[in-house]
């Protein structure tokens, strides 16, 4: 029985329950600031403005495998962008590497358009999947940028190497490219090559920076509580290491 | 007064089956027979639907491009192409099997080559966005980042005939810890998305 893990998991799910109820009456949470998400608000601002179309990539995950939660993330920030920016003329565009993300991206926005009362809007073809391996999602992604009207590539998902194919493909159409994945490598091509990049655990901060939820900032403030519990365990058994090794 | 019955179910059944799922890691499934049966019955109807979803997005993406080419858009022609290529693909793997001679040349002589090529254009646009970088943005970051990138490169194979093993031995200790670092705030990150599923605040299975 792995007690110290469940012992981790229900410390962690205690932490954010108890920091969503200390700041249950707080409307604007105390954040630092991501230039990044700064952008993000620009942007959208910028497409709703311009009649210009919004581009959410989720990237190719399954969304039965470990690295779903980078999906998942986008989804709540989709949530949150397509309730601004759905009644648009050119309401945002979708694209996913997995059928299930497609689909639940799919319901997102027409749960925005139910909510906005433009249900007549919304088509199934706004939350599409662009091909189902890494290199085919990226080709029929770079078509959709090209041919679209995109005014910004947001890439929120897991992704690998062929992010770079992406972004790219949004420098040469000159729109914004903000990139948030959940593996090195992916993050240090983004770095090269997107406008604006989230770094490590920045992209899962992407629902509260939002306002996803207050459960977004309270599960932020107890990834820091865990984060300093974890340093300090590494270096206390790093000097226990090195005492005995005298 | 609107009731939305909907949600409380989907709610009830992704607490659920989650909960039963996330006490797999923990507890020893087979010395509790009804849990495991459960935890089976979950995990392998969860693949079944990702099966479905999958044939539904492909269905999706057909109706895209069929909806493009009706539309007799400038991209027509490519799309026409693709609608082509993915029904005879799907035809012949239902009619040959997927390890049958045509599907399986399908794959080794059109799928791989055309994914190489695209490898190929992939290291051209990082060859050109790391000269950006140097051109655009010259902060502490970026120099450290070509830096850490330069060595990488440098301690991976012999340099005009030599080795140079000590740039990867003073570059392996920070490269790794800073790797760690990002990799412990994403999984980090990775648990707080899966507790705020569990614990019903995030729902991205619709309302």
């Amino acid at each position: 029985m792995n007690l110290l893990g469940l012992v981790f998991v229900l410390l962690f799910a205690g932490l954010m329950a108890g920091f969503s109820f200390l700041h249950r009456k707080r409307t604007m949470p105390n954040l630092r600031e991501i230039p990044s998400f700064s952008r993000l608000r620009n942007a959208i601002d910028l497409a709703v403005e311009d009649g210009s179309r919004l581009h959410l990539s989720l990237g190719h995950a399954d969304i039965t495998g470990a690295q779903s939660a980078a999906g998942l993330v986008g989804l709540s920030m989709l949530r949150r962008i397509s309730l601004v920016a759905a009644d648009s003329d050119q309401p945002p565009v979708v694209t996913a590497g997995d059928g299930t993300l497609a689909l639940l991206a799919q319901d997102t926005l027409r749960n925005a358009h139910i909510t906005l009362g433009s249900l007549s809007d919304y088509s199934n073809t706004m939350g599409r999947v662009a091909g189902v391996t890494p290199f085919s999602y990226a080709a029929g992604t770079i078509s959709l940028i090209r041919d679209e009207g995109v005014s910004a590539n947001l890439l929120i998902g897991s992704f690998g190497h062929e992010i770079a194919l992406i972004t790219t493909a949004g420098e040469r159409s000159q729109v914004l490219s903000l990139a948030g994945t959940d593996t090195l490598t992916a993050q240090a091509v983004a770095y090269a090559t997107a406008h604006e990049q989230l770094i490590g655990e920045e992209l899962f901060a992407g629902g509260a920076y939002v306002g996803a939820g207050p459960m977004h900032t309270a599960s932020l403030h107890a990834q820091d509580v865990i984060r300093w519990l974890l340093i300090t365990a590494i270096l206390l058994s790093a000097l226990v290491q090195l005492v005995n090794s005298f | 007064m609107k009731i939305n019955i909907k949600s409380p179910i989907s709610v009830s059944v992704a607490m659920i089956a989650g909960g039963i799922v996330l006490l797999g890691y923990f507890f020893p499934m087979d010395s509790i027979p009804a849990l495991n049966a459960l935890y089976n019955a979950i995990t392998t109807t969860a693949m079944l639907l990702a099966a479905v979803a999958l044939l539904l997005g492909i269905f999706n993406l057909l109706s895209v491009h069929l909806g493009k080419v009706s539309e007799a858009s400038n991209t027509a022609v490519y799309s026409l192409f693709l609608v082509g290529a993915l029904l005879t693909t799907f035809g012949a793997t239902l009619y040959y099997k997927p390890d049958g001679f045509f599907p399986s040349w399908l794959f080794e002589y059109v799928q791989i080559p055309i994914e190489t090529s695209l490898m190929a254009v992939l290291t051209v646009s990082l060859i050109s966005a790391s000269m950006r970088v140097l051109n655009q943005r010259i902060t502490i970051f970026s120099m450290l980042f070509l830096f850490s990138a330069t060595g990488a490169l440098l301690s991976i194979g012999p340099v005009f005939g030599f080795n140079l093993p000590i740039i990867g031995k003073l570059l392996d200790p920070v490269a790794s810890g800073g790797a760690r670092g990002i990799l412990l705030g994403v999984a980090l990150g990775t648990i707080a998305t899966g507790l705020r599923i569990l614990m019903g605040s995030d729902r991205p299975y619709g309302e």
